[in-house]
């Protein structure tokens, strides 16, 4: 079931390449193939059993046994929720690009072949497996960049793909030094030693290090960490995230924001924690430090920029931040309170809505600035406008509701997200969390910034031919903004689905 | 707790009267700017359904004063829910009912108030989901669904208070109110995940479970934190921060006065009867997490924040803003209350307050609209003759608000000064309290003078005769006169009385800031005792209780003494110009300036909390380019570096970098633009694929 959801984008992408002779086919093939990918994934989230903990839809075959490879794939509720986001993002992002003329066959290939990087990289449980789909994705994503961007997009192509190679080369070392040590590359496996405190011994053992093992233990830990770091991106390890997401054309951007940087929190959880936890646990105060940095300076940052997607780049970053908070937090609880676990639960649940919610958030927001740019032939700085609520109500309105989405307005669905997330962080590191309430204030200034120049104000007259939303861009975009009720609502859509997960990382079995 | 069957019907249907608004604001989200009478009716009829369930609960809890709690489960995190639901206790069925009425007059009222606004679809969108988040805010039985309410409240006033968006003066003061605002909601939300995790449910009752009941609070009444306080302590003052923005109390009371830039009946509902209200209710709603200690903090901010804004008020020449700060100071007033008196108290004269204060701002917004939408107090005057109807209930409005004996916000304010005089900690807030009554009915009684009494000093408005000859305006409101400059004859307009949809609710509410006192006096104090769940018997005897009677004739003497202070200033002569000096201003220049702008506070604030939140930005932005950026490009040179030494001297490197490093230095002087180079990443890039593939065909040739 899950090769077959894998596959499914890269036949599609190959069929995009094959058959069209035009680019609007191309691009009908290509929602088709993103739409029916998303009906799949829709159907995993249906199909999960909530109730049960551990992986379901296990595929388990011998890859080359003697290095420890295997193909081996399976969902929990984090994986059938990152299944659903990917699906759901690539979707906005192809209807999205409908009418940019520029994005042809080639576009709609490599869009489809990065979701079946994604795809790969949220279902496999072995680390060569994983990160063969890993490196896949970001083949696409800096073609995506480095052909269609902004004028800068050859510098920002290449930073982003340098910067995320850095970490992914750390990330590899880590998990060769493992693999030396233990001769297991399975996710699974490793966690269980980790969890038996094997791991540590082993890497002292076969690794002849002469030093303190914990010291060794530590240092695979951060290179680990260097590369979901530079993914995600935690602050210092972002600075080439507003340059790509500014150079990349807003349809690129959705999934840089929408998808891909949760590859990073993915890794977070699904390696960091069961793999490396009594090293999370040391490592808790520079942790929590870059968590709070991530999140309290970009959302400073963002309000000194002038270009509306450098601003939408930073609160990105913000965002994912409170992620990366979650997480260290739960990592701090050590299971000896056991009045902390329901907040480690809480954090833990936060950070899996929270990731869905900005996915969605985020892509529909640069989907409005692309909607934008279109029609102001490219401009997006934030004084470039004025006064559009009167020109252009509909989109105003739509995109209003996104971006107080994002700013975590109750009955949206950024608010349960970063509810819990502080709920479970206030217990288990007050102080960091009430710094991070910063970013919150900020966020709802620099956001509100934006709506007062962009959208209030006198009318600019420059801008008084400009064209409302059609009828055809309403209903692509109405769902989207839909799903933000529903889930501001009735978050226990996706709470239900993760609480037997969340809960088996709670007691400790991590997966 | 009862079982759900158990309950009555309205208390199971309780949910209704905030998702009947909530449910109007939706479909009238979705319709055509065209559409205004549907739209306007669905929200003026699904308040009227809300008033009569709330009347309903009202009879529900006076036939039965116990609290009675429903509780759903909203999301679960790990094998745990977060719950959610709603109460019926007196405290929020006289709140209910408080804001479905007030709320049901201002929605008629607007009907006639945002007839020519192209907007009017919009506008009663707002209002419904404002009528719906403040309903719901009403009756949460948890902080969480509270504190939700709370948030959208806040986005309806951000959304109303631009609601003329294009004005930048509008757009502004909506930013400003919801980020001022949030700075509190951020100390209720740290209190409320502290509460969160100390009690381990946000349900204020729960059959003894909740966090509002006396296990959760005996045990943070023990628990000692920061400095000493008790964990009660600090929660309660956290989430008292989120009451005083809400609430604007100083220092958070900035955004309140911008906010009038909003249309009339917003200013009426949202900024000054409901909304603002919503901090003082929720203190009363957690008042048994408030400790001691907590409580004088209250009793201080309310007491400061009272003189403080009636002192502005007095150098005012806005009639909104008079208002604005009039609001400030009266919810200074109820927070002391709440302070020193307890719950009764200051909900006592929440609700009163209420309504004088919405009929004070609806009976502004008609005499706005009659003179062709001035708010300048000085260019108005003798308004009486003109507009009757709006003369009379606004003095009813204006006698209540200063206290006027037998006057609703007499009994109210009384009962908050006999309480503060009671006060065992400090007399302080009672003298504040005091002065600020006198101040009031001073500040109150110019106002009058400005715009009611004395002459005419409108500016005459010229109509063009093509506009008479169209009837937009009616004949009685015209009158051909020769202008004194010019000579020649030219019409004007007089101001006008409202139309009767405007002036009808005035009148409602001016009987209520008659009466509605008396359902709280000493004598037979029902409202207190109907908060308390007890029943109140009429017994004059208890006017003879110790000091009750003297303080009633001090604080009758403060009013009478503010409204001849007012007269001295400003009835004795009459004003004859609008440009005259005001009277104060001849005696004390320097204070009247000081006052009039506000005590400069904005400005303050503007170089030092807003100064150094751009320079944390801007500092924010620099770290980021120059300190995170130079540090890659400092890797990417020393890598660089490497390769130029294995490749030898390379002549590309050198002049390209030196090139490009003179180029940068000459246009910034920075020093480490020497590494801005782009040629560095292509190095690093071919050394990063070369270490993967080399790592690919290790493992390769390992299988192999």
């Amino acid at each position: 079931m899950i090769t077959l959801l894998t596959l499914l984008p890269i036949v599609g992408g190959f069929a995009v390449l094959a058959l069209a002779r035009s680019r609007d086919l191309a691009r009908a093939i290509g929602i088709v193939f993103a739409t029916g990918a998303l009906a799949i994934a829709v159907l995993f989230c249906y199909g999960l059993d909530p109730a049960t903990p551990g992986m379901q839809f296990e595929e388990h075959h011998a890859w080359a046994p003697s290095l420890g490879m295997a193909y081996h794939v399976g969902v929990d509720g984090l994986g059938v929720l990152m299944l659903a986001l990917s699906a759901l993002v690539v979707l906005m992002s192809l209807v999205a690009s409908w009418n940019n003329e520029k994005h042809g066959a080639v576009y709609t290939a490599l869009v489809l072949f990065l979701e079946a990087g994604l795809f790969g990289t949220f279902t496999a449980l072995n680390f060569i497996h994983w990160f063969i789909f890993w490196e896949l994705s970001l083949i696409p994503a800096f073609f995506l960049v480095r052909i269609w961007g902004g004028k800068g997009r050859a510098k920002a192509a290449n930073q982003f793909f340098l910067y995320t190679m850095a970490g992914s080369v750390a990330l590899l070392l880590a998990f060769l030094a493992l693999f030396l040590a233990t001769g297991r590359f399975d996710f699974v496996d490793l966690a269980q030693l980790a969890q038996s405190g094997q791991l540590t011994t082993a890497l002292a053992q076969n690794l002849h290090w002469s030093g303190n093992p914990g010291h060794l233990g530590m240092l695979l830990f951060w290179a680990a960490f260097l590369g979901f770091a530079v993914k995600t991106p935690v602050v210092p390890f972002h600075t080439w995230l507003p340059a790509t997401y500014a150079e990349a054309s807003s349809e690129t951007t959705m999934l840089l924001t929408g998808a891909m940087s949760k590859m990073g929190v993915y890794g977070f959880l699904r390696i960091l924690l069961p793999i490396f936890p009594q090293q999370m646990q040391r490592a808790e105060k520079p942790l929590l430090w870059l968590a709070v940095a991530t999140i309290v300076l970009p959302a400073f940052a963002a309000w000194a920029q002038k270009d509306l997607k450098r601003t939408f780049a930073y609160s990105s970053i913000n965002h994912l931040g409170y992620c990366v908070l979650g997480v260290c937090v739960a990592a701090k609880f050590t299971g000896a309170d056991a009045g902390l676990a329901a907040e480690k639960a809480a954090a833990l649940t936060g950070v899996l809505l929270q990731m869905f919610s900005h996915g969605l958030t985020a892509a529909a927001l640069f989907w409005f600035i692309a909607l934008l740019e279109r029609r102001s032939g490219g401009l997006r700085g934030i004084d470039d406008f004025g006064g559009l609520r009167r020109i252009v109500p509909v989109f105003s309105g739509l995109m209003g509701i996104a971006i107080f989405a994002s700013l975590g307005l109750p009955g949206l669905n950024g608010f349960p997200a970063e509810f819990l997330i502080f709920k479970g962080s206030f217990p288990l590191a007050p102080w960091a969390a009430s710094v991070s309430v910063l970013g919150l204030l900020m966020t709802a200034v620099f956001l509100l910034t934006v709506i007062q120049k962009v959208f209030s104000g006198p009318v600019n007259p420059k801008w008084e031919a400009m064209r409302d939303l059609t009828t055809t861009e309403r209903l692509a975009v109405l769902p989207a903004i839909a799903l933000m009720f529903v889930l501001g609502l009735y978050p226990q859509l996706i709470t239900g689905m993760v609480h037997s997960a969340v809960t088996q990382w709670v007691m400790g079995a991590r997966f | 707790m009862m079982r759900p069957e158990s309950m009555s019907w309205i208390v199971r249907n309780l949910w209704l009267i905030p998702a009947l608004p909530m449910a109007a604001a939706a479909v009238s989200a979705l319709l055509k700017r065209s559409e205004r009478r549907l739209s306007a009716g669905l929200a003026i009829g699904s308040m009227g359904i809300s008033l009569v369930l709330s009347l309903m609960a009202f009879a529900e809890a006076l036939a039965d004063p116990a609290r009675r709690v429903v509780t759903f489960n909203w999301m679960q995190f790990g094998d745990q829910w977060v719950q959610l639901g709603w109460l019926l206790d007196p405290l929020a069925a006289v709140m209910l009912v408080m804001v479905s009425f007030v709320g049901l007059l201002i929605f008629i009222y607007s009907l006639g108030y945002m007839a020519h606004d192209d907007n009017f679809t919009r506008f009663f969108c707002f209002m419904s989901l404002f009528a719906g988040a403040m309903l719901g805010v009403v009756i949460a039985n948890s902080l969480l669904l509270l504190f939700m309410c709370w948030e959208v409240v806040g986005l309806t006033s951000y959304l109303l208070i631009g609601f003329w968006f294009h004005r930048p003066a509008a757009a502004a003061a909506a930013k400003k109110a919801f980020i001022t605002t949030r700075v509190g909601d951020l100390g209720l939300l740290i209190g409320m995940v502290w509460l969160y995790g100390q009690t381990g449910t946000l349900l204020f009752y729960n059959s003894g479970a909740g966090c509002l009941e006396r296990t959760a609070v005996a045990g943070m009444e023990a628990h000692l934190t920061v400095a000493g306080m008790a964990v009660s302590t600090a929660i309660g003052l956290l989430i008292f921060c989120g009451a005083a923005g809400k609430s604007g109390q100083v220092p958070l009371h900035v955004w309140l006065p911008d906010a009038m830039e909003g249309p009339t009946p917003v200013s009426a509902l949202i900024h000054a009867a409901t909304m603002v209200a919503a901090g003082v209710y929720l203190v009363a709603r957690v008042y048994p997490l408030m400790s001691g200690s907590a409580l004088e903090v209250v009793a201080w901010v309310g007491a400061i924040t009272a003189i403080f804004a009636a002192c502005i008020a007095v150098a005012q020449n806005d009639i909104k803003r008079i208002l604005a700060y009039s609001t400030v100071s009266q919810l200074g007033y109820m927070m002391l209350g709440l302070g020193v008196g307890g719950v009764a108290v200051g909900m006592f004269h929440l609700i009163t307050h209420a309504f004088f204060k919405a009929l004070l701002f609806l009976g502004a917004g008609s005499v706005i609209h009659g003179c062709t939408e001035d708010q300048d107090i000085r260019n108005m005057g003798g308004l009486r003759r003109f507009m009757p109807v709006t003369f009379a209930a606004y003095a009813c409005g204006m006698l209540a608000l200063c206290g006027f004996p037998l006057f609703a916000g007499f009994w109210s304010k009384d009962a908050i000064l006999h309480a503060a005089h009671g006060w065992g900690v400090s007399q302080g807030p009672f003298y504040l309290g005091a002065v600020g009554a006198l101040l009031t009915a001073f500040y109150m009684t110019r106002q009058m003078y400005y715009v009611f009494l004395g002459q005419r000093r409108l500016a005459e408005a010229t109509v063009s005769p093509a506009a008479v000859a169209a009837h937009e305006i009616p004949a009685e409101q015209i009158e051909p006169v020769v202008s004194a400059r010019t000579g020649e004859v030219c019409i004007i307009e007089h101001p006008h009385e409202s139309p009767a949809v405007t002036t009808q609710p005035l009148v409602v509410l001016a009987v209520f800031a008659v009466l509605l006192g008396f359902v709280g006096t000493p004598a037979w104090p029902w409202f207190q005792s109907f908060l308390a769940g007890e029943s109140a018997g009429l017994d004059f005897g208890r006017f003879g209780e110790a000091g009750l009677l003297p303080l009633m004739a001090v604080s009758s003497l403060i009013v009478f003494a503010g409204l001849g202070l007012g007269w001295w200033f400003y009835g004795r002569k009459p004003i004859l110009h609008a440009t005259d000096p005001d009277a104060l201003e001849k005696i004390q220049p320097g204070v009247f300036h000081a006052l009039a702008n506000r005590l400069y506070v904005d400005e303050l604030y503007g170089v030092t909390v807003i100064a150094l939140t751009r320079f944390c930005a801007g500092f924010a932005a620099w770290l980021d380019r120059w300190i995170f950026g130079g540090a890659v490009r400092i890797v990417a040179w020393m890598v660089t570096g490497v390769g130029w030494l294995d490749a030898g001297v390379d002549r590309f490197v050198v002049n390209g970098g030196f090139d490009e490093g003179c180029r940068d230095v000459a246009r910034g002087g920075r020093l480490l633009s020497h590494f801005q180079n782009g040629r560095v990443q292509n190095y690093l890039r071919v050394i990063a694929v070369a270490l993967v593939v080399l790592a690919a065909i290790l493992l390769w040739g390992r299988r192999g």
